[in-house]
């Protein structure tokens, strides 16, 4: 459930590469680390892939938040795919500034597959950030949530670590 | 090709205010080459008008549809129903394509959504230059393949004007100096001395100067000039 009562679980959409990105969350499984459990994974052939009507799609669909797990710069298996996908994100955040719903809700991160704790870090730190800003205004019928008040949602709600789930290969 | 570029997403807005439902139409000709107005880019602004539309008052159906061509009526014609059936249409296509809509559909409400800059290529992969001015009266002979008209700021034809400076225009450090490339180009082929030949003054006409441009081709017309083509009757309203 996205939200009920006063409780306020982001729903974040991560796309991952299928080689480094895709590895580094299986590692958080083996290493049973924990992360947001609303976060959904779409593996993507490569992030080169990333497209603004995909991130785009996700926001409209319900998404909060939504971010990029890609391999680290210089190591991409299709050479300059997560470049590509730097350079897409960094367009997309103007498309998201313009639209009203904010590009701080979009990001991108490079990790390498034996990064699982990394992987969890990312879905923390995309969680943390959305609980900052709250619900998309998309899902509020436009209207903005105040910091505090996400807040304050967060606080009446459970906490982070509570709304985890063991991550599984 | 012609190249174009997007309107900010406010002036759209701007534009559909009062409007329920609109259509994003796209062209999959000049403006998909140039990432301006394909099906990518429909899509994109279909879904960041419709997130707008929701943040605001809700009120806005917004659907996207991409043709292979604007500016033809055949193609045109495949989107009859979806034209006909919004409230406005955001033209995603040049100001040819754009202009054709509502020639064909009289009765349609057509915004553009699209700025369009000018001919070029793109030099490389996500830059677009100007490479010609569409003048009617081409001097590519005269200049060694480059156009004067188009890349020089002034569309000098007889040689860089003072501004000139290190291969560079005066208007921008960016922007190269078109005459400095033809001389450069002439010397290092042998034949500079082209320059000195003299050559009737340009047509001008030709040009904007002469008003809007209309070719005919008689070959072509189905039915002898002066009579009504069966293309040209009525129209798809």
């Amino acid at each position: 459930m996205q939200r009920t009562g006063e409780c306020f679980e982001p729903q974040l959409t991560a796309f991952t590469c299928s080689y480094c990105a895709y590895m580094s969350g299986d590692t958080a499984g083996a290493m049973r680390i924990q992360y947001p459990a609303t976060t959904k994974v779409i593996k993507l052939p490569c992030t080169g892939k990333t497209d603004a009507r995909y991130i785009m799609s996700a926001f409209e669909d319900g998404a909060d938040g939504v971010y990029i797990i890609a391999c680290p710069i210089g190591n991409c298996h299709h050479v300059r795919g997560n470049e590509r996908a730097r350079a897409r994100v960094v367009h997309t955040k103007k498309l998201l500034d313009q639209v009203g719903l904010g590009g701080e809700r979009l990001d991108i991160f490079f990790l390498s597959a034996g990064m699982g704790e990394s992987f969890a870090q990312a879905a923390k730190e995309m969680n943390d950030r959305i609980m900052r800003l709250g619900p998309s205004p998309l899902r509020m019928g436009g209207k903005e949530v105040g910091a505090g008040e996400a807040g304050e949602q967060k606080n009446g709600g459970d906490e982070t670590g509570e709304q985890s789930v063991e991550a599984t290969q | 090709m012609i190249v174009a570029e997007q309107k900010p997403l406010d002036e759209i807005m701007q534009s559909v205010s009062e409007d329920k439902n609109v259509l994003v139409l796209g062209c999959g000709t000049c403006v998909t080459v140039c990432f301006a107005g394909g099906e990518k880019e429909a899509e994109i602004l279909a879904a960041s008008m419709r997130m707008r539309s929701e943040m605001s008052d809700g009120g806005c159906t917004v659907d996207h549809l991409t043709i292979q061509r604007q500016c033809e009526w055949e193609y045109l014609d495949s989107a009859a129903d979806a034209i006909k059936g919004a409230d406005k249409v955001v033209s995603l296509a040049c100001g040819i394509g754009a202009q054709a809509i509502i020639e064909r559909f009289p009765e349609a409400q057509m915004v553009p959504g699209l700025n369009t800059r000018f001919y070029g290529l793109p030099t490389k992969q996500g830059v677009w230059e100007e490479r010609c001015g569409g003048c009617g009266d081409c001097v590519l002979e005269y200049t060694d393949g480059i156009c004067p008209v188009s890349r020089c700021s002034k569309s000098l034809l007889n040689g860089p004007c003072g501004g000139s400076h290190d291969g560079l225009c005066e208007v921008s450090d960016e922007m190269e100096c078109a005459w400095h490339l033809i001389v450069e180009r002439m010397e290092k082929l042998g034949h500079l001395d082209r320059l000195e030949e003299m050559h009737e003054p340009k047509n001008w006409s030709a040009a904007r100067d002469g008003g809007p441009g209309k070719i005919v081709r008689e070959d072509l017309l189905r039915e002898p000039p002066g009579e009504v083509d069966e293309g040209e009757e009525g129209t798809g309203s």
